[in-house]
């Protein structure tokens, strides 16, 4: 076996020394014909004689080179150094070629690969856990009430850890954690953090390992434990100065001391997994004795034991959930839960994943029409250099070796276009990592890696193949001697180009066609969602997190609130200003309500309901609309007044026809007067139903979680900033530096995901809107050069320049007729395959339909004008001199 | 046989015949071994005796053969072949499965039309 191993070696090695061996082989093959001349001459041969019958014993000195040379080395890379240096003599030669079509392949290509690590990162790779297919979402059947019905109480969480038989361990977080919710106090200003509760055993049940120190220990879960936490590698690396000894040292937190447990690594983005769009910077335990009384607030994850299938998991919670108590000091409360099981990459993942299909699609499109684009521009080459060919051919290059020639030009432009593709993605990919607004899971660790090289290497291949391939055969089986006797622009031939050129082009149309009405489908959907009436006004508006110590005292709580506000209040430009916990469409929670008088004898009889702790003035900041009733007064506060504002659904809901002013509703386990109703907010998202929300003063019975001060002004937030940082620092010096942030930052995180597809579909639209116009500017164009003598003979005949204008846009309009036709028709197959990803949108829209023709035929109607007006300039007596 | 045709020589076959001639003959030029095979195959082999130059470099990158260039008898130049350990343990193995093979080959030649019942 060795010497196989050594031959190859050293045929690899012959490669580098071609040249010595041939000089070696040289001389012994003429060392061996001068002994044998000798041997001859000693036999009694004349010169001649003795001479002639050597090379007759020896055969063919050229041959046994060749053959020496096979032997020796690998004769196919001898081929294609040959190829390859004649490819780049003839790319050199035909540098606007090269160009034009390595910068389409890189476009095409590049867009690919970025799409397709895109899709590999969400869809394909695991998630960045051990085992990852063991790892479980755990949230009720039916979420109709935002976070909270995904959520489960500290004592049916710990009820089903102790009680479930398909999981090796059941763990969750605090899912109702707003950014910047705890300040880092050290030398400087306070800055602020976002830390994450999580239960007992979070990171083991994800298998996340610390990168230095330790994993939170048992009794760190205990009420009155000492306080420790966890940091995010880039906390440490940015805030804790990236120091190696951190562990163990204490760190001011909120104004108080917590131990530093242990780095997490750098693999680990909770909020890429878990809540995409944010950045976390460190966790710490969730306590459970000190949650009981606090409803559902935690988001579970679990890890099946080994050999246990999701549905027998699924089995076991449906028996289990329905048992489960709300609260075990409340009995009363009532029971009964359900749990969906789902694999947590499908449940990270399982929105997006048609729009990641379509989007796939979308791109594999650009490549088709790139390879189209290309075949065409070979074509037009082919034509040019078909004599060539003929010539070569006549000369005895086989017809393969021609094929291979030509693939191997199409390897060398796809080999371009694909590194400089990587190159492109390289760069999208490194934006796109770190747009931290973007609402889509894992995309902050979307990078180039192994598999997106193969599949680099394999579209690039793959096109090179494509695009070559039609045009290579075409060249080597055309007839050669035709070819050579015919001087002149073959007419037959010609045609028969032309039709094929014409086919591609038509082709193209057809898919730029498709694209367009997709990314048109998708852009009216994107404007209709813009469009929807959010309930409140997103501009003017900004919101900061606040930082205060009331030391627990409601009292002096809506006194630093009232404030605060008044404070805001002055400064210039400043038009309302106002406090909630919550802010719509980033975190929400629900509680229950009901109409005081009716029967409720469990939970189950309560409108599940979003709820926010506010100020007076919040309303008017956000710029919500009171429909009737009054807004809240800061007495309600200073007097603990059990007053609420409810939503239309609500007092739809609630009091349908009748006027719930006055009327006393049970809400959050307190009678509480209706006092106002407010007009729908879109809560989660634009896309989803406003659901059921009431506003609850901040009292002693209803305890906000956080607080926002929302600032409406005229101004923009960024010449605001700085005056509300004063205001807020001279209430409270300890205030860290949070960022005083437009509320449209809200509306466009939530609809990121659907602008993130829109403007990547359009882009791929317009790029092949652009790429099909070439190819129509390709074919007209060359088809008039072709035909200058005709159009010369017509002239002289009595054309008008305008009747040659006429014809030639005739010829780019059936073309694009024909393209149009054949796209509409995929375009109405294919949107029925989308329609789920459009909102308020038919997948046959006309208007769509009928706009996206027109700027295709626009666009092909250009591409044709061009030529066009070239023909009508051709003086007939210069074009019918020439030749 | 009458036109006496000369052998078309099989894959591989005259790699052996390099080896074969080395080990019994010693260091070599490629003309001595190419005249050397034709005498003693009686001019039976179709031989172009350019062909022995692929065989050679195929040995000498497999390392049964090593190559030095000297000094002919009659002072000429020459580039000298020799074989080596590995290259006699090859022939050893070779020689064997040539040997077996024209013994089966003999065999199922030397076939009777009755012979398939035995």
């Amino acid at each position: 076996m060795n010497y196989s191993l050594r031959e190859a070696y050293n045929r690899v090695r012959a490669l580098f020394r071609g040249e010595q061996l041939d000089r070696e082989v040289n001389e012994e093959m003429t060392l061996h014909i001068e002994a044998a001349v000798q041997e001859n001459l000693r036999r009694g041969m004349s010169a001649d004689e003795a001479r002639r019958q050597a090379l007759i014993q020896f055969g063919g000195v050229q041959q046994a080179l060749e053959q020496h040379r096979e032997a020796r080395s690998l004769p196919w890379v001898d081929v294609l150094r040959q190829d390859l240096r004649f490819t780049f003599h003839m790319l050199r030669r035909d540098r606007g070629f090269a160009v034009v079509a390595v910068l389409i392949l890189t476009l095409g290509i590049g867009a690919n690969i970025a799409v397709f690590s895109v899709v590999n990162t969400i869809l394909l790779r695991p998630l960045p856990f051990r085992d990852p297919q063991q790892l479980v979402r755990i949230v009720e059947k039916d979420p109709k009430a935002g976070e909270s019905s995904k959520t489960y109480t500290a004592d049916a969480t710990q009820d089903f850890q102790q009680q479930n038989r398909s999981f090796q361990s059941v763990s969750g977080y605090f899912a109702f954690t707003g950014p910047d919710n705890f300040k880092l106090v050290g030398n400087g200003q306070p800055l602020p953090a976002t830390g994450i509760l999580v239960a007992e055993g979070f990171f083991q049940t994800l298998g996340v390992e610390p990168s230095l120190g330790r994993l939170f220990r048992s009794e760190e879960f205990l009420h009155h434990a000492q306080p420790v936490a966890l940091v995010s590698y880039p906390f440490w690396k940015r805030r804790l100065s990236g120091d190696p000894s951190i562990v163990g040292r204490t760190i001011n937190l909120s104004n108080s001391p917590v131990v530093v447990v242990g780095v997490l690594p750098d693999t680990f983005d909770f909020g890429a997994v878990f809540s995409p769009g944010t950045k976390v910077d460190l966790f710490v335990p969730y306590i459970m004795d000190d949650f009981r009384d606090d409803g559902n607030d935690l988001a579970l994850v679990g890890r099946l034991k080994q050999g246990v299938t999701l549905a027998q998991a699924q089995a076991d919670a449906d028996q289990l959930f329905p048992q489960l108590y709300f609260e075990h000091k409340h009995p009363e409360y009532g029971k009964g839960y359900t749990g969906q099981l789902t694999g947590l990459k499908e449940y990270v993942n399982g929105k997006l994943r048609r729009s990641l299909i379509v989007l796939w699609c979308a791109v594999g499109l650009i490549l088709l029409i790139v390879c189209v684009n290309l075949s065409n521009l070979l074509l037009a080459r082919a034509a040019a250099r078909s004599k060539e060919f003929a010539m070569r051919r006549a000369l005895g290059a086989g017809r393969g070796r021609l094929v291979r020639q030509l693939l191997t030009e199409s390897l060398v432009l796809a080999a371009v276009g694909g590194a400089l593709g990587l190159g492109l993605a390289y760069v999208i990919l490194s934006y796109l990592a770190h747009q931290g607004s973007m609402a889509l899971p894992l995309l902050a660790m979307v990078r180039v890696d192994g598999t997106v090289l193969e599949w680099t290497l394999l579209i690039a291949i793959g096109a090179a193949v494509l695009f070559g391939s039609a045009p290579g055969l075409r060249m080597s089986a055309s007839n050669l001697q035709a070819v050579l006797k015919d001087s002149g622009p073959g007419l037959s031939e010609g045609r028969k180009h032309d039709r094929m050129r014409s086919t591609l082009v038509i082709t193209e149309i057809a898919l730029a066609c498709v694209l367009l009405v997709g990314a048109g489908l998708l852009l009216r959907s994107f404007l209709r969602v813009l469009d929807i009436d959010l309930g409140f006004e997103a501009s003017h508006a900004a919101a900061i997190s606040v930082d205060y110590d009331d030391g627990g005292n409601v009292a002096k709580r809506a006194a630093i609130w009232q404030e605060v506000t008044s404070r805001s209040l002055t400064i210039p430009g400043v038009e309302s200003a106002g406090i909630s916990d919550n802010l719509p469409m980033s975190r929400n929670r629900s509680w229950g309500i009901a109409a005081k008088g009716e029967q409720q004898r469990d939970a189950l009889d309560y409108v599940p309901v979003f709820v926010y702790i506010v100020s007076p003035g919040y309303l008017k900041a956000m710029g919500m609309r009171l429909i009737e009733g009054r807004d809240l007064h800061w007495d309600d506060l200073a007097n603990n007044r059990a007053v609420v504002i409810i939503n239309q659904t609500v007092a739809r809901k609630l009091w349908p026809g009748r006027d719930p002013i006055g009327r006393i509703a049970v809400a959050g386990g307190m009678e509480t007067e209706v006092i106002g109703v407010i007009a729908d907010v879109r809560e989660s998202g634009a896309e989803d139903n406003a659901g059921a929300q009431m506003y609850l003063p901040a009292t002693k019975q209803f305890g906000p979680e956080g607080a926002y001060l929302v600032v409406r002004s005229k101004l923009p937030a960024a010449a605001l900033a700085a005056s509300v940082m004063r205001t807020l620092r001279a209430v409270n010096p300890g205030q860290p530096a949070t960022e005083f942030k437009p509320i449209q930052g809200l509306v466009d995180h939530a609809t990121s995901p659907r602008r993130f597809f829109v403007l990547l579909v359009g882009t791929f639209a317009c790029l092949g809107l652009l790429l099909a116009s070439l190819g129509i500017y390709g074919v007209i164009s060359y088809s008039v050069t072709r035909q200058t003598q005709e159009i010369g003979i017509r002239m002289a005949l009595g054309a008008t320049q305008s009747w040659v204008q006429f014809d030639v846009i005739g010829k780019t309009l059936r073309l694009a007729l024909i393209g149009v036709g054949v796209g509409i028709i995929a375009s109405l197959v294919l949107a029925r395959l989308i329609a789920a990803l459009l909102f308020q949108t038919a997948p046959t829209d006309p208007l769509t339909f009928v706009g996206m023709v027109a700027i295709l035929g626009m666009v092909a109607l250009l591409a044709g004008y061009l030529p066009a007006r070239r023909a009508s300039k051709i003086d007939p007596m210069v074009a019918l001199r020439t030749n | 046989m009458a036109q006496s045709k000369k052998l078309d020589l099989l894959q591989g076959t005259l790699d052996v015949m390099v080896l074969q001639t080395l080990e019994v003959l010693g260091p070599l030029h490629g003309y001595g071994i190419a005249r050397r095979i034709e005498q003693v195959s009686g001019n039976q082999v179709l031989l172009n005796q350019g062909t022995i130059y692929a065989s050679l470099v195929r040995l000498q990158q497999r390392g049964w053969i090593t190559s030095k260039w000297g000094t002919s008898d009659n002072n000429r130049k020459a580039k000298f072949y020799s074989i080596t350990k590995v290259g006699q343990k090859q022939l050893v193995n070779d020689a064997a499965y040539w040997q077996k093979l024209a013994g089966v080959m003999g065999r199922v030649l030397a076939m009777q039309g009755d012979g398939g019942e035995r």
